[in-house]
């Protein structure tokens, strides 16, 4: 059992949130900010992994876990390796656009793996961007440097561009072939991404592409609960990271009488009742072991060998109650709904912490396990190393659950908030004067 | 074995194929002279065609049906008929491979027996020809031509070359497989749904273009029947028209099967190597290639529209959307009307048979009946099935209409659990607010039986409180629609109602 069960809530998510920093201090590249998409040998930057290193800087600096001037300095870093890449669009470019290139070089910054130039990862990138700037305000020249690139960066991407002429933002963009073709409807991590777009000074979209966008959503009521439907958790988190959901509400959630908060709170009652239910009957699902999401995952995939039916599917965005599911559990998505529903998280991951204490390295949390897939030892299978994503989304995760500081950090973000009042956001801390809306 | 696959499509003319095309097609028949005009003239026998004649001669009217080829169309000939009885076969192979998960033991040795499949679907085939032949037809007082129908005015038709006058005429010339435009397909052949139900021999392994309905189909029924199948579409998931989660639960299904799943993919060129078809793939940026013994194009259908004379009758019409005409299925010639394949979007047999009756209440009775004002279901039939009838969300969206949906998955049903068939969803879309049924989708082993429920209560205006009162038989999978309908009660019970029933219970 780990040593962390014996600790107190408070306790718990200190060292988990901690370490989950400790990720960024250890992985980044000291030459140009960039952090790695996991901590695997060889594995190349991910733009939204450097998103969450930029957002976390400033809040483990007022948790004294990092000097100022250190984080200014590794944010400079980043900005200014961005701010001086190839944005050619070439092939080998960093980015096109003001959009960067999902995977890079960890090295030379450069495209890695035939990556696209993803809309919603930059968008990331640009949020921990306009959080470093939003908090570094102080009147020095390191902190002035940085609000100017960060401003710089975010004025250049041409969000109008993405839209490729249609009615919502497209999902990437690649040299060989253009824009990607893949269905991007329905709910998603992308509340953020449409808040930059349309908040952008530049090149916004209009606020017709967040309406289309929202009119491919499905309000479902599943296993009792009234929602707006994503299968896999992380959906229901990303953008609660930077973005303070709590009680405003866009068009689309006035109608429904509800708000995104609560809505990834009854996220978290699906994926146990699904638990609970395990129609696959897999080993371990109960309703203290749940937390369906994208991550990494055991694979029966054998290169070269073609139809051979898949029970395991290596990494993959699993999702309730639709699928898919080979028994893999994302621990840090349990962990990431602890603002959502602190009780129902945190006696989650005791649970699974206590059952799988080998999903625990360095205190911070592997991106996944398969109970059902287990070793000569019988022991269940842990996806090895650790994923950035997963740690940057911890880290804003508890923070936010425990103090809403970076929440209430980004109610100063301008870019930000005017993006979420021109998709439609009112109430809640967005008009302080406005009292409770009735519905019907 | 790849070298000595035989790919020629020639059934072989058994008792079966000749007694069917005996009653389809008979080899003496002799087109009747015509009395003087029809009060109906129908072009074309398949689906549409058939409802419109028997409906039209057991009102009394005389009645010409003019078929090119054969009687049954795509439905009875090469399409729903056949591919259900293949499916049939298919699902038996999957079900003794899967016997383990239902507590059986599965064969030592499953080897398939291909031509005695296709033996079945002959016979079957050839069986219901009981109530499908010319003969039954002229029996019932309708006179069968065989020809190629052209017109000659706004009120005649000629059939090789003999004129029929009429005063009412119908289109209702299906439509063909539309083979899709790719360099070298046609030099290398390829399977349609007009030959592949000739096959002789299992293509070891099979590439399918397109990921509709037939296309869906054949490519599992082919995998559980032993053929290395290879899926190819253009678009992000299959079923272009469905809900993304039930086309999502079928790429998973697809998955399991091990086909192999090629979305967001386009087939570039096609070449013939060493008795091989060598088909060049892209998606986005990357390239690659396959190998296989046989193509099957399943890319949609384009109506028959051409070598008709259309335009001497004064009726318009347009190479891929076919005839046109209005919600009455009248066309631009007002004595003139059309059904089916040849005028719909929704290319279905259950449409089909609905658009000519309408056509005959309309042509021959005075009527004003309108398509749209039809509930239509319609079943994709996978494994599981995905049927659907009424709204989608995403049209409710469009049109401003607040929607919402009851789900219940299957997992949660008892019946498909002890089936050990949990995989799918019954959703019931509801105006928001009210009980008032806009649409459903289901996706289940059962789905094309089940939705038959929900398309009865939105023709007969039920809500869904009148369908929680229903009993369903216990256990059976529809209980999943009386469960959703439950789910809609229980959002009545508002907190503040629940706190009055509180108070007047414990009072």
């Amino acid at each position: 059992m780990s040593s962390l069960c014996m600790l107190s809530d408070d306790a718990l998510l200190d060292r988990l949130q901690q370490a989950a920093f400790g990720y960024f201090v250890d992985t980044m590249n000291a030459e140009n900010g960039l952090v790695p998409d996991t901590s695997r040998e060889h594995s190349p930057v991910s733009i939204a992994v450097v998103g969450f290193a930029l957002s976390a800087y400033p809040a483990a600096v007022e948790r004294g876990w990092m000097e100022r001037a250190e984080a200014v300095r590794r944010s400079l870093l980043a900005l200014r390796f961005f701010r001086d890449s190839d944005q050619s669009g070439s092939p080998t470019a960093t980015g096109y656009k003001g959009f960067y290139y999902h995977f890079l070089d960890i090295h030379s910054g450069r495209r890695v793996w035939r990556s696209e130039l993803s809309m919603i990862d930059s968008a990331m990138l640009i949020a921990g961007m306009l959080t470093a700037a939003t908090y570094f305000t102080a009147d020095t020249a390191a902190e002035a440097e940085l609000r100017e690139l960060a401003d710089l960066l975010y004025r250049r991407v041409d969000w109008h561009w993405s839209r490729d002429g249609t009615g919502t933002i497209r999902q990437g963009w690649k040299p060989e072939s253009g824009f990607l073709h893949y269905g991007w409807e329905g709910y998603s991590e992308a509340i953020v991404l449409y808040a930059l777009a349309l908040g952008s000074p530049t090149h916004p979209v209009s606020t017709d592409c967040y309406a289309g966008w929202t009119a491919t959503y499905q309000w479902e009521n599943l296993y009792d609960q009234d929602f707006l439907y994503a299968g896999p958790l992380f959906v229901h988190h990303f953008s609660h990271a930077w973005v303070d959901l709590r009680g405003v509400r866009d068009p689309f959630m006035r109608e429904k009488n509800s708000d995104y908060f609560e809505n990834s709170r009854r996220a978290v009652v699906v994926q146990r009742r699904y638990a609970q239910l395990n129609p696959h009957q897999f080993v371990g699902y109960d309703c203290n072991c749940w937390g369906l999401s994208a991550c990494d995952g055991p694979t029966d995939d054998q290169p070269e060998v073609a139809n051979e039916p898949r029970r395991l599917f290596g990494y993959a965005a699993r999702g309730v109650p639709y699928g898919p599911d080979d028994g893999t559990l994302s621990p840090p998505s349990v962990l990431t709904s602890v603002p959502f529903a602190p009780q129902l998280a945190l006696g989650a991951l005791r649970n699974v912490l206590m059952r799988h204490p080998e999903i625990l390295t360095d205190d911070r949390l592997a991106t996944s396990f398969n109970a059902s897939v287990i070793d000569h030892n019988g022991q269940a299978w842990v996806s090895p190393g650790h994923y950035g994503l997963d740690q940057g989304a911890v880290f804003m995760m508890i923070e936010n659950h425990r103090s809403g500081w970076i929440w209430r950090l980004l109610h100063g973000c301008d870019y930000l908030v005017n993006g979420m009042r021109k998709a439609g956001f009112t109430g809640g801390w967005l008009d302080p004067l406005v009292t409770v809306e009735v519905h019907s | 074995m790849t070298a000595r696959f035989d790919a020629s499509t020639s059934a072989p003319l058994d008792a079966y194929e000749r007694k069917r095309l005996d009653a389809v097609r008979p080899e003496a028949w002799n087109n009747p002279e015509p009395a003087g005009p029809y009060q109906l003239v129908i072009l074309g026998a398949g689906s549409a065609g058939l409802a419109a004649a028997s409906a039209a001669a057991a009102l009394g009217a005389r009645v010409a049906l003019i078929e090119r080829h054969l009687i049954g169309g795509t439905c009875f000939n090469t399409g729903c008929v056949p591919s259900k009885t293949l499916l049939r076969t298919a699902g038996v192979y999957a079900e003794m491979r899967d016997a383990a998960c239902y507590g059986a033991q599965a064969p030592a040795e499953i080897k398939v027996d291909f031509p005695a499949a296709m033996t079945r679907l002959r016979r079957i085939r050839s069986h219901l020809t009981n109530t499908t032949s010319v003969r039954l037809l002229a029996a019932s007082g309708v006179d069968v031509y065989f020809g190629n129908p052209q017109f000659e005015g706004s009120d005649r038709v000629r059939v090789n070359g003999q004129p029929l006058t009429f005063e009412k005429a119908l289109i209702a010339t299906g439509a063909r497989p539309h083979v899709p435009d790719i360099p070298g397909l046609k030099q290398a052949g390829f399977l349609t749904n007009a030959t592949v139900f000739d096959l002789t021999e299992l293509p070891p392994r099979l590439l399918v273009i397109g990921g509709g309905p037939l296309g869906c189909e054949l490519a599992q029924a082919f995998q559980r029947l032993g053929s290395k199948v290879t899926i190819v579409q253009n678009m992000p998931l299959f079923l272009p028209h469905a809900e993304r989660d039930a086309a999502q639960t079928l790429s998973e299904a697809f998955a399991r099967d091990g086909i192999e799943v090629r979305l967001n993919t386009t087939a570039s060129a096609v070449r013939v190597e060493g008795g091989e078809r060598v088909v060049d793939l892209v998606s986005d940026d990357y390239h690659s290639t396959v190998r296989v013994d046989a193509i099957l194009t399943g890319v949609g259908r384009r109506p028959n529209v051409q070598g008709l004379a259309l335009e001497a009758a004064g009726v318009e019409s347009d190479e891929s959307t076919g005839v046109t005409v209005d919600d009455h299925l009248r066309t631009a010639n007002p004595r003139i009307y059309a059904a089916g394949d040849v005028c719909l979007s929704a290319k279905f047999t259950d449409i089909a048979e609905e658009s000519a009756c309408i056509v005959v209440r309309n042509a021959l009775l005075g009527g004003c009946e309108r398509l749209s004002e039809r509930i239509v279901p319609w079943c994709t039939y996978t494994d599981p099935e995905i049927a659907h009838v009424g709204m989608y969300v995403r049209e409710a969206n469009a049109r401003g209409i607040p929607i919402k949906t009851f789900t219940i998955p299957m997992h949660q049903i008892d019946r498909a659990i002890t089936d050990s068939e949990q995989d799918g969803f019954v959703k019931l879309h509801v105006s928001e607010g009210s009980d008032h049924i806009l649409g459903a989708t289901i996706v289940s082993r059962d789905a094309g039986d089940m939705i038959s429920q929900v398309t009865l209560a939105m023709v007969a205006g039920v809500g869904l409180r009148t369908l929680a009162k229903v009993i369903h038989t216990y256990p059976t999978k529809t209980d999943a629609i009386r469960q959703a309908a439950m789910a809609y009660n229980r959002t009545r019970l508002t907190p503040r109602v629940l706190a009055r029933l509180r108070r007047w219970l414990t009072r």
